[in-house]
This record gives structure tokens, C-alpha cells and sequence, in this order.
């Protein structure tokens, strides 16, 4: 290594040539694609001149529906990424038995596997969560924006920001190698000197503060914003789990912000919180982790809920079962997963009786998630059931969480969990239910809302054979990993010993060329889907017979969503709507108040991404600089006064008339 | 004041739509997401407090609260922010008011009280790095430092915030605006007087306890 002098230091921090990984050859090919992709994808839209369009119509754009796109949008590149961790991970334990050492280094296998948990959660499950809850509460709660609309574009963009840095790890040093929440003392600077780690915290602190800002916004939106009419106990279930949702976004990512700061003044200033001298105390820090994470599986799986419920009863033709208890369900569920962090770490040792409240709290959470399932198989019950695509994801979910369901039941129990903690049926536990819940959850919202938001549904063909990849894969993939965490394998390693246990992680591997299929099947589904959009135009606005009120309007919606507010009067305010003889109202438009775009979201985040990475490299003049102009930026977005402006009432009327004769032409 | 049509002339079925716009409250929203967002940094100092709560003992074979807090001090440093909480609810008098000169006047005097507390603050850990007590010597200086100095930081951003309100004041007066920002200032102004409270009597207060 050669010494670099003072002046390099000053300019570039930590960061040296020897910092880029030429020396590997997967990270060099995987660089070369992207580089090309993203150079083909430049030239393209250089070549059509949509760097305005992008600009003005979307980046910059404070509409609650494009941004919810563009959190789509992420989370499926964001998938991507994530997947082909992945697939190297199942590859190399298929093959690193018996002195093979497999393709990947522990060094690189190690971020690999981080990586994957990070991105997984933070970066698409999470934009997923966010830009249906984003794209769809509005619309359903006859509003016209949230509450805050250029918060919410500043929310998006901080997201980014933390993408952004977490794959810059990829190609400039490296990644943290310390498994996805990066307990201390080993992701303390003692035993993780490198960037990697410092990828780790200020990409995860600068999305955060997007999403718990996102969940202020919601809140304030789902509580302030609904329409006249639509009192607590008429908004539709899909609007009460996002409420829920966010009321713990809010109750705990600040708690993930302090803890990961904490930990960045161990790392940065050589404070003591979590070391293993001077009284640190690296156990406060898996208490203080778990209290964001438990909630965090909350926060994803409780909207999915909402989706199934959604789907539930629209594809069956009748109101939900249970209404009632669906929302209580939901309640409990929120304020119970508070309560049940400890049962991530019961081998801590804090004795039986702290470990026995946590076994039974947990054990408690399954019988409001129980009397959900019961809803919705009721609700199915003597329904008119289209098996149409979403209605394919509910079943598959509903059989696929309750097996995980009861896998999670089984590690409640504390002594079962001193066999199975951190062993592979622990892994197999929580992709059951993140996979079996919330990704399914995931493709059954766009299934479903696609039509809404473009204009045309989604193809069945490559959809249904997108669904049985994906279900098939999954059963192939993670039962084996039940069997292999039964028989003692523990999770994150990267080479075996034992001949017999290889069968196993083959068959784990097939699985998730499976997936990898039902992946491409899903991608090829929206290119077809573009192609024929024609023949499969919405012209109606309710492409399913839905009931609650984003189907009242066109598809795509308007940019003001409804000419005028909707008058609620009864749960599934749409359908109530259909059954007593609506009329859409032809004139009488006005001119309609709506918030301007702007680009300080962009400028504000972007500089906090660089703030970020300066701070990953000891870059302290970038960092200083970029903080000032964060600072400034935020200073001088508070001098903007002038925000919105009224649609004038001729765009109304165009838009509308437009939409007239596509009604009168379906 | 809501005209409601009815939407089908068989009387029946009742309004559908809100056919007259209600009168349109840009920021109707803000002083709930502004209590949320409070809400949300008064989780960031439960965490702080938690982890002194529990490390706050860990003195390391170094010093501990009894040797290092002067309570004059900090009995002082507790005036000045209560001071400047007091004359920040003066300028909200004023405000209400609609005296934009006495809101302007009290300010200055709330950022003045401010300052005091901060160079207080800063002049304690000066001191207290002086003598040896660093964050890094031990768990319980770690989680002190990190405690008082969050707070003494958010005072830090009020202040810049104050300064900033009061150029947006005296440029467009005391509009509907600049009254929204003036009352989220005002929540966040107390909030941290609250927050102080709580540093007060848990750290100093306990801190010298045996």
C-alpha cells in the first residue's frame, strides 16, 4: 500500500485508489453493467430530450401520486439489487461444502449478506409500504394531496439519498460486515475500522429521517384530510392500517436515529456507549435496536394487511367481515409490538421471568393477526370470488402466513428459542412471513392499483406465471431452510463441513432460481403490459368493481384527483355510491387550490447524500460545506412564500369532458 | 356555509359531492404534524435519557456527578432557558396583539436568554474537558455529554430558527404565515424547556445524589 501525503488526506479523506475494488472481478463485471446500463439509459433519455419532462413532471413534482410511483419505481430497482444478493448467497452455500470454499471470500460474502437484509427492508420493502400508502390514502379519503406536499417529495428524495449511498458502497470501498442491524462490539470501531460500516449508518440515518418525516405527513393527512362524511369508523381498512402504520413510523424510526447516532459517536468521537470498556454496554444497544426493529416488521406487514383487506373484499363482491374487529385487530397489533422486543434476544439472559412477559406478549400478537385471517376467509365466505390476480396473492398469503405465523408462535416460546436463535429456522421464519405477507402483499397493490394509476391493468398471462414462481420458489427455497434450522445449521455462514447437509442448500438454490423467474415474469408482465395497453385501457376508472373511493375517479386520476370533494355517508363509500344511483357531475367546475412543485426536495436531500458520503471518507471540508448548504437551502426555502395556485377552471372542464366521452365510449 | 347539490332529481339519494369549495386553510395541518414531528424528537431524547438511565453509573474509575456538576451553575443556566420561555410567551402576547414591534422586541430578548444558556453550556464542558472528564473517559460522560449536548444543539437550531422568523417578520409583517411559524417556534421553544426539566432533575439534580 502506498503512503498518500497530507495534502491527499486533506482532499480526499480516507479515500484511496487502492479504496476502488478492481481486484474483484464480480464487483468489476457488475460495475461495468451498471455503468453501461446507466450510460445507455442517460444517452436515452438525452436522445429524447426528457430531462425537462423528468424534471418539472416528477422529480421536482409534489403530486402525492407521482411520488407514490417513484417510491414504486425504487423499490423495484432496490429488488433487483437485493435479489442478486440473494442468488450469490444460495449459490455459494449450495457449492461450499467439504473444502470447497465457494466463489465468494468471507470478506465479500459477509457484506453480501448484509447488504441483503439492508436493502431488503430499508429499501424495498419499505419504499414499497410507503409509495402504496402514498399513491392510494389520498385518493381514498377524498382528499387531494396529503397534508404536506413538498415534505412528502423531501421524504422520497432522503430515501434515495440512503439508496444512493448504499449502493455507492457497492463500487467505492465496501459494505459493512456485520449482519443487517450491526450489534456491537463488532460493528463498533474496534472490530469494523472501514467504511463499510460507515455506509451502513448514514445511509440508513439519512433515509430514515425521509420515512419518519413521511409518517408525520400521513398521520397529519389520514387524521386532518378525509372527507366530509368519512368519520373514523367509515374510513376504508386500507387507510386504517397506513394510520397505524405511521403512528409507528413516528413512535419508533427516531428511536432507530438516536440508537444508530449513539452508535456513530462510538465510531467517530470514541464515546463508550457500546464498547466493551469504560461501562459501555454493548447490550443497550440490542435493547434500543429491537425496540425500532420489532415495530419495523409492523410497520411493513400492517398496510399489506390493509391491501389484503381491500382485496378481500372487492374481488369477493362484498363489504369485509368483521369491519369492526378488523380495525381493533389493527390497533392492538400496533400498540402490542411494542412490547415484544425482547423475544429477538432471549438468550441475553435476563432471566426467566423478563423472558416469559416477552414469550407471552408475543404468543398474545397472534390472536388479533388470527381473527384478521378468520376475517378474511369469512368475507370469502358466500362472496361472488373472482380469482383475478390480487385475489391469487391473498389465498397465497393466507396459506403461507400461517405457516409462518405458527414457525413465529414456536419461537416465542423462550426455551424453544435457546435451540432455534439465530439458526437457519429462524431465517426461514422471517422470509415465510416478509415474503409470504408483505411481498405478496406488495404484488397483490399493484395488481390492483396499477389500472388506477396507468390507465390500463396489468396483463394476466405473465402475472399468473409470475405468481407461481414466486409461490412455488418460495416453498422450495425456504422449507429446506426449516429442516436445515431444526438440525442446528446456524444463519451467515459461508462454508460447511458436514456432505449430508448440502442436499438441503441445493434444493434452497433451485428455490430461488424459481423466484428469480417469477422476478423476470414480474418485469416482463409491465413491459407486455405497456405494449397492449390498449386492449387493456381502463376507460371506466373502476376497472373491478371496487368499492371505496379511488375508484370514483378517472384512471389515471386527475392531478386534483376530484373536481369535487366526495360526500361520504357509509363504509365503502364508492360502492354505496354505485348502489344509490351517483350521478358524476358534467358542470359547475371551479377553479381548484393545489400546491406548486418545487426543487428543494432534490437540492436538500442531494446535498445531505453528499454530506453523508463526506462523512464515510473523512472528507471534513465536503462534509462541513454540504452541512452549511443544507443548512442554507432549508433557510432559503422557508423565504418561499408563494406555494400553490389554482388549476383554472377551463382545465378542469377539459379534463373532465375528456373523461366524459371515455365513459360514454366504455 | 357548505352548499351541497343533490346529485339525482329523485330526491332521494342524498349529496355525493361538495359542490362549493369550503374556504381553503393552507397549513391546517401544520400544528398536528408539528406536534407529531415534537412528539418524534421527544423520542430521540427518551432514548438519550434511557441510555443514561442505564450507563449513568458507569463511571469507569472516573469522575461522577457529585465530582463534576456545580449546581450554581446549572441553577443559573436553568434561569436563563426558563427566562427565555417566559419572554418567548410575551412575544406570542404581542403577536395575538398584532404589535409586530413588541413581538420583535421580546424576541431579541428570548434569543438573548438563549445565548446565556448556550454559553453556559459550552463554558460547563469546557470546563469539565479540561479537567480530564472527556466523553470518551467513561459511559456515564459519554451518555451526559450526548444528552446535554442534544439539547444544547436543538437550542442551537432554535436560535437559528429565531433569526430567521424574525428577518421573514420585519420583511412581510406578522401574516397568517409568519403567525403559523411564530406558534411552531413558540411549541418547540417550550418543548425544549420541558426537555430541560428533565435534564435538570435527572442528571444534575440525581447526579450529585450518593
Amino acid at each position: 500500500m502506498t503512503s498518500y501525503p497530507d495534502w491527499w488526506k486533506l482532499l480526499f479523506g480516507r479515500f484511496t485508489l487502492e479504496s476502488i475494488p478492481y481486484h474483484e472481478p464480480i464487483l468489476i463485471g457488475t460495475f461495468a453493467v451498471v455503468a453501461l446500463g446507466g450510460l445507455a439509459l442517460v444517452a436515452l433519455i438525452t436522445r429524447y430530450k426528457l430531462w425537462g419532462y423528468l424534471w418539472h413532471d416528477w422529480f421536482t413534482s409534489v403530486d402525492h401520486k407521482k411520488i407514490g410511483i417513484m417510491y414504486m419505481i425504487l423499490g423495484v430497482v432496490m429488488l433487483l439489487r437485493g435479489f442478486a444478493d440473494a442468488l450469490m448467497m444460495r449459490g455459494q452455500q449450495a457449492i461450499a461444502f467439504a473444502g470447497n470454499e465457494g466463489y465468494l471470500p468471507p470478506h465479500h460474502y459477509d457484506q453480501i449478506f448484509t447488504a441483503h437484509g439492508v436493502i431488503m427492508i430499508f429499501f424495498v420493502a419499505m419504499p414499497f409500504v410507503t409509495g402504496l400508502m402514498n399513491y392510494v390514502v389520498p385518493l381514498q379519503i377524498g382528499a387531494r394531496d396529503v397534508a404536506f406536499p413538498f415534505l412528502n417529495n423531501f421524504s422520497f428524495w432522503m430515501t434515495v439519498g440512503g439508496a444512493v449511498l448504499i449502493m455507492a458502497s457497492l463500487f467505492i470501498g465496501e459494505f459493512a460486515k456485520v449482519g443487517w442491524l450491526a450489534y456491537p462490539p463488532l460493528s463498533g470501531a474496534a472490530y469494523s475500522p472501514g467504511v463499510g460500516m460507515d455506509y451502513y449508518l448514514w445511509g440508513l440515518q439519512i433515509a430514515g429521517i425521509g420515512t419518519t418525516l413521511s409518517g408525520v405527513n400521513l398521520i397529519a393527512t389520514i387524521v386532518k384530510m378525509r372527507a366530509p362524511g368519512m368519520d373514523m369508523m367509515k374510513m376504508p381498512v386500507f387507510t386504517w392500517t397506513s394510520l397505524c402504520t405511521n403512528v409507528l413510523i413516528v413512535a419508533t424510526f427516531p428511536i432507530l436515529a438516536a440508537t444508530l447516532a449513539l452508535l456513530t459517536l462510538d465510531r467517530y468521537v470514541g464515546t463508550n456507549f457500546f464498547t466493551n470498556d469504560l461501562g459501555g454496554n454493548p447490550m443497550m444497544y440490542v435493547n434500543l435496536i429491537w425496540i425500532w426493529g420489532h415495530p419495523e416488521v409492523y410497520i411493513l406487514i400492517l398496510p399489506i394487511f390493509g391491501v389484503y383487506s381491500e382485496v378481500a373484499s372487492t374481488f369477493c363482491g362484498k363489504r369485509l367481515f368483521g369491519y369492526a374487529s378488523m380495525v381493533y385487530a389493527t390497533v392492538v397489533i400496533t400498540i402490542l409490538s411494542y412490547l415484544v422486543w425482547l423475544h429477538h434476544f432471549f438468550t441475553m439472559g435476563s432471566g426467566a421471568s423478563v423472558n416469559s412477559f416477552f414469550g407471552i406478549t408475543t404468543m398474545i400478537i397472534s390472536i388479533p393477526t388470527g381473527a384478521k385471517i378468520f376475517n378474511w376467509l369469512f368475507t370469502m365466505y358466500r362472496g361472488r370470488i373472482r380469482f383475478e390476480l390480487p385475489m391469487m396473492w391473498l389465498l397465497a398469503f393466507m396459506l403461507t402466513f400461517v405457516i409462518g405465523g405458527m414457525t413465529g408462535v414456536m419461537l416465542a416460546v423462550p426455551p424453544a428459542d435457546f435451540v432455534l436463535h439465530n439458526s437457519l429456522f429462524l431465517i426461514a421464519h422471517f422470509h415465510n412471513v416478509i415474503i409470504g405477507g408483505v411481498v405478496f402483499g406488495v404484488f397483490a397493490g399493484i395488481a390492483y392499483w396499477f389500472p388506477k394509476a396507468f390507465g390500463f391493468k396489468l396483463d394476466r398471462f405473465w402475472g399468473v406465471l409470475s405468481f407461481w414462481f414466486w409461490v412455488i420458489g418460495f416453498y422450495v427455497a425456504f422449507m429446506p431452510l426449516y429442516i436445515l434450522g431444526l438440525m442446528g445449521v446456524t444463519r451467515r455462514l459461508s462454508r460447511f463441513e458436514d456432505p449430508s447437509l448440502q442436499i438441503w442448500f441445493v434444493i434452497a438454490a433451485i428455490g430461488a432460481v424459481l423466484i428469480a423467474l417469477g422476478i423476470a415474469c414480474f418485469l416482463i408482465q409491465i413491459g407486455v403490459s405497456i405494449l397492449r395497453r390498449e386492449q387493456l385501457r381502463d376507460t371506466t376508472g373502476d376497472p373491478w368493481d371496487g368499492r371505496t373511493l379511488e375508484w370514483a375517479t378517472s384512471s389515471p386520476p386527475p392531478a386534483y384527483n376530484f373536481a369535487f370533494t366526495p360526500i361520504v355517508h357509509d363504509l365503502d363509500a364508492w360502492a354505496d355510491m354505485k348502489k344509490r344511483g351517483y350521478q358524476r357531475p358534467l358542470t359547475g367546475f371551479r377553479p381548484i387550490h393545489m400546491p406548486k412543485n418545487t426543487g428543494a426536495g432534490v437540492i436538500i436531500a442531494g446535498l445531505a447524500t453528499i454530506c453523508g458520503f463526506a462523512l464515510i471518507w473523512y472528507i471534513w471540508w465536503l462534509a462541513a460545506l454540504s452541512f452549511i448548504g443544507v443548512l442554507a437551502a432549508v433557510i432559503i426555502h422557508t423565504f418561499n412564500y408563494d406555494r400553490d395556485f389554482h388549476i383554472p377552471a377551463d382545465e378542469v372542464v377539459q379534463a373532465e369532458d375528456a373523461r366524459t366521452q371515455l365513459l360514454g365510449r366504455a | 356555509m357548505m352548499a351541497k347539490a343533490t346529485a339525482q332529481a329523485a330526491g332521494t339519494a342524498p349529496a355525493f359531492y361538495v359542490t362549493e369549495e369550503e374556504h381553503a386553510h393552507p397549513g391546517g395541518s401544520t400544528m398536528l404534524g408539528f406536534w407529531l414531528y415534537l412528539m418524534s424528537d421527544c423520542l430521540v431524547f427518551a432514548v438519550l435519557f434511557a441510555t443514561y438511565g442505564v450507563l449513568g453509573r458507569n463511571y469507569a474509575a472516573g469522575p461522577s456527578g457529585a465530582d463534576l456538576f456545580d449546581l450554581k451553575l446549572v441553577a443559573v443556566n436553568t434561569a436563563m432557558l426558563l427566562f427565555s420561555s417566559i419572554t418567548y410567551g410575551f412575544a406570542m402576547l404581542a403577536m395575538d396583539k398584532g404589535r409586530q414591534a413588541a413581538v420583535q422586541g421580546w424576541l431579541v430578548v428570548t434569543a438573548l436568554f438563549g445565548l446565556a444558556f448556550l454559553g453556559i453550556e459550552l463554558y460547563e464542558f469546557a470546563h469539565l474537558i479540561h479537567e480530564g472528564a472527556t466523553p470518551m473517559r467513561s459511559a456515564f460522560l459519554s451518555s451526559f455529554f450526548t444528552l446535554v449536548g442534544t439539547h444544547g444543539l436543538h437550542v442551537t437550531f432554535g436560535l437559528i430558527w429565531l433569526a430567521v422568523l424574525m428577518t421573514q417578520v420585519s420583511k412581510h409583517g406578522l401574516i397568517e404565515a409568519n403567525r403559523r411559524r411564530l406558534m411552531c417556534l413558540s411549541m418547540f421553544w417550550h418543548f425544549l424547556d420541558v426537555v430541560w426539566i428533565g435534564v435538570f432533575t435527572f442528571v444534575y439534580l440525581m447526579g450529585v445524589l450518593k
